[in-house]
């Protein structure tokens, strides 16, 4: 009986390592990567669990590093035929990642382009070049006009603004001022440094009758009448309606979330932040029309890449895996798990969806929702902080400090496309 | 073969023996790096793509870039504005605390505090006792009694000495250490026989302290210098959101090598500012050579 005991064990043993060796012939493995942000890791775990389930022959392993080091590591890794088959980037990194051969365009068999753009919100448009998509996104963010209830039921105020004109009168009802005329509490923050050059560029300039960006977003022109008037509204928040300051509370979402501040520009992605904030009431309004009715809004989002280091099964794999994660179902898994938005109307435009009190605001500014296609996002955020700091603090002309930016920003554009 | 070499032979094979690994972790860590640092300034690199030659071109950027220029004097305020003062202070009160019995370890200890905190928080906690009103420390303080606000950081004129505050107070606790040990080193008999012959302390001070100090000065001047050279985690916390903002009126040259770097991915461009810091440092510390043995 012991032999016997022995030999069945033996067996098993055979036939089990056979089976696991039959199962590693079989399986691929293709890794994916993405930046650490707790709720995106939470969400593609979801995605790739439900990914294997459907393709079992497939495994995915998902590697994630601090925001700071990601573009370091991916750079060094692809070349060197390591790291990822998909990996995430920021839409405005596509050039420089195309560029320097470090992902490959989505098959048209596959990804149809005419397909994904009827079925994409327009603004992911911008992932097409030379007759393919390079990439596409799971989820998008868009602008809106977060306000405080409290503040607003103590002023009597009925509903967040629907017009320009509406938000200066809103925003007059709810600022505050000490004995020296010390603002305490401010009706909308203002600072450059956060979403509000995203709301000047695409949205602001474009409601006073302007076309920010010519030619494809390589030619500033923001620099006219309409982007005048439309920084002399922004400017003049603060230096003639006196509902604001600039840096008030430091920072303006910490103005809003401390409940001095009665409305705020931001992006959905706020809206973690604000729901852990004790005794803070919320709501979410689309972002005011202009004199002419004109409503804009301005979407980034985060894009999924085929990456040039898979090849064979892998890059087979690695299309499956594609689209998977802009499907339908994983947009609605990653709108519920991390509260970014779909990128297609067919999700985001649901009834529930698009009613929704929080998303519905944001989902409804994507079907007016422009991208920029920042060549460096933050230098270019850094010529309107600085136009704006030169009319406040050294008194410059809004024509004149506009101009300036324009020219300034218009060099970082040429650097880039002229190299 | 070992055992032909003679004695004086076989001591420098052991020494090199010993030598070799902190040898091979400085060609490593530093000697490579900076080799490699001043090929990149020769460079075009985003650190994605591959690295072309482009000769002087980063130079040439960066003589023509006014920003750089900025920065370059923004650089020497903070070094021509911190090393002085924190020089005079950090003497005055090493010089009482020296003369002080009284709960001197707890004193001494209370001024190295701040050199031991990170420079971080510090720098944090600064910044919101600069804001404006309602939530900025001093300026509730002179609203409070009637004054009007002072725009700390959100001014191009006050900003750079705002943010160099608390750097210099930061780093008073080390100077003080260094100057109270100078003061220690003086011999006694140096002030037995000026006392005897009746000087007066000002005299004593002039003549005999200052004089005997001079090599805890020299040394003091040059580390100082050197940090505020080299001034960063400061400005970069204290104008996050508009890194040595406003207009650039607070940014040292450190942190426009980092925002080249690692914001516009400019490598090439960021080494070139690195090769221009290094050879600061490097005239700093020649010059340093030459004062110390001169006070020899």
């Amino acid at each position: 009986m012991g032999i016997t005991s022995l030999k069945r064990a033996a067996l098993a043993a055979a036939t089990s390592a056979a089976a696991l060796f039959a199962g590693a012939a079989n399986a691929v493995e293709i890794e994916y990567w993405q930046y650490f942000f707790d709720a995106r890791v939470a969400a593609m775990e979801q995605l790739i669990e439900n990914f294997q389930a459907e393709n079992p022959d497939i495994t995915v392993k998902m590697t994630h590093f601090p925001y700071a080091d990601y573009r370091t590591k991916v750079a060094a890794a692809i070349p060197a035929g390591e790291g990822p088959d998909v990996v995430q980037l920021f839409y405005g990194w596509l050039n420089d990642y195309v560029e320097a051969e470090l992902i490959q365009p989505l098959p048209a068999e596959a990804f149809p382009v005419e397909t994904i753009d009827s079925e994409f919100f327009p603004m992911v448009q911008a992932m097409k070049g030379d007759g393919a998509y390079w990439a596409l996104p799971t989820a998008v963010r868009s602008l809106a006009l977060f306000y405080n209830e409290r503040l607003f039921e103590e002023a009597g105020i009925e509903g967040p603004p629907a017009t320009l004109d509406e938000l200066v009168e809103t925003a007059k009802k709810l600022t505050k001022a000490d004995g020296a005329g010390n603002l305490t509490q401010v009706g909308i923050t203002a600072g450059m440094t956060a979403q509000d050059h995203h709301w000047f560029r695409e949205v602001l300039v474009r409601q006073f009758g302007g076309e920010p960006y010519l030619d494809d977003y390589k030619t500033v022109n923001y620099a006219g009448e309409a982007g005048v008037k439309a920084l002399e509204f922004y400017t003049g928040l603060a230096n003639t309606e006196k509902v604001t300051a600039f840096g008030f509370m430091d920072e303006p979402q910490a103005a809003f979330k401390a409940g001095r501040a009665g409305m705020h520009i931001d992006g959905s992605f706020r809206i973690g932040s604000l729901n852990k904030q004790r005794g803070l009431k919320w709501g979410v309004a689309e972002l005011p029309a202009g004199p002419d009715g004109t409503q804009s809004n301005y979407s980034s989002y985060w894009v999924n890449a085929v990456t040039t280091k898979a090849e064979g099964e892998k890059y087979d794999a690695a299309l499956k895996f594609m689209a998977y994660i802009t499907s339908d179902e994983a947009m609605q898994i990653w709108l519920d798990t991390v509260g970014e938005l779909p990128a297609k109307p067919s999700v985001g435009m649901t009834e529930k969806n698009a009613s929704d009190p929080v998303f519905g605001p944001f989902i409804r500014g994507l079907e007016y929702a422009h991208t920029t296609k920042f060549v460096n996002e933050s230098g270019q955020r850094q010529v309107l902080v600085d136009a704006v700091e030169r009319i406040n603090l050294e008194g410059a002309s809004v024509a004149d400090s506009l101009a300036a930016a324009a020219e300034e920003e218009q060099k970082i554009l040429d650097e880039y496309y002229n190299k | 073969m070992y055992r032909n070499l003679s004695i004086r032979q076989k001591q420098i094979v052991w020494a090199w023996a010993f030598l070799a690994v902190p040898v091979l972790f400085y060609s490593v860590i530093r000697f490579y790096p900076t080799g490699n640092a001043i090929l990149i300034s020769f460079q075009d690199w985003n650190l994605l793509g591959k690295r072309t030659w482009t000769g002087w071109e980063n130079y040439i950027k960066l003589v023509n870039d006014p920003v750089f220029w900025k920065v370059f004097k923004n650089t020497f305020v903070y070094l021509i504005l911190g090393t002085p003062i924190s020089l005079v202070i950090s003497f005055v009160i090493a010089y009482h605390l020296d003369k002080l019995r009284f709960m001197h370890g707890f004193l001494r200890m209370l001024y190295f505090l701040p050199f031991m905190t990170s420079a971080v928080a510090m720098a944090w906690v600064w910044r919101w006792f600069y804001q404006p009103v309602p939530i900025g420390l001093f300026n509730n303080l002179l609203a409070s009694v009637g004054i009007p606000q002072i725009a700390f950081l959100n001014s191009t004129t006050n900003a750079l000495p705002s943010v160099l505050a608390p750097a210099v107070w930061a780093g008073l606790g080390f100077q003080i250490i260094i100057f109270m040990a100078g003061l220690r080193a003086i011999p006694r008999s140096y002030y037995e026989a000026a006392r005897i012959d009746g000087v007066s302390n000002w005299t004593v001070l002039w003549e005999i302290t200052i004089p005997l100090l001079r090599s805890t000065i020299v040394f003091i001047v040059v580390f100082s210098s050197i940090g505020f050279l080299r001034i960063f985690d400061h400005v970069f916390n204290m104008t996050t959101n508009n890194p040595g903002g406003p207009l650039n009126a607070t940014k040292p040259l450190v942190l426009m090598i980092y925002e080249s770097a690692f914001t516009n991915y400019d490598m090439g461009y960021a080494a070139a500012q690195t090769v221009v810091l290094f050879l600061i440092l490097l005239a700093v510390s020649l010059l340093q050579l030459y004062l110390l043995r001169d006070s020899k």
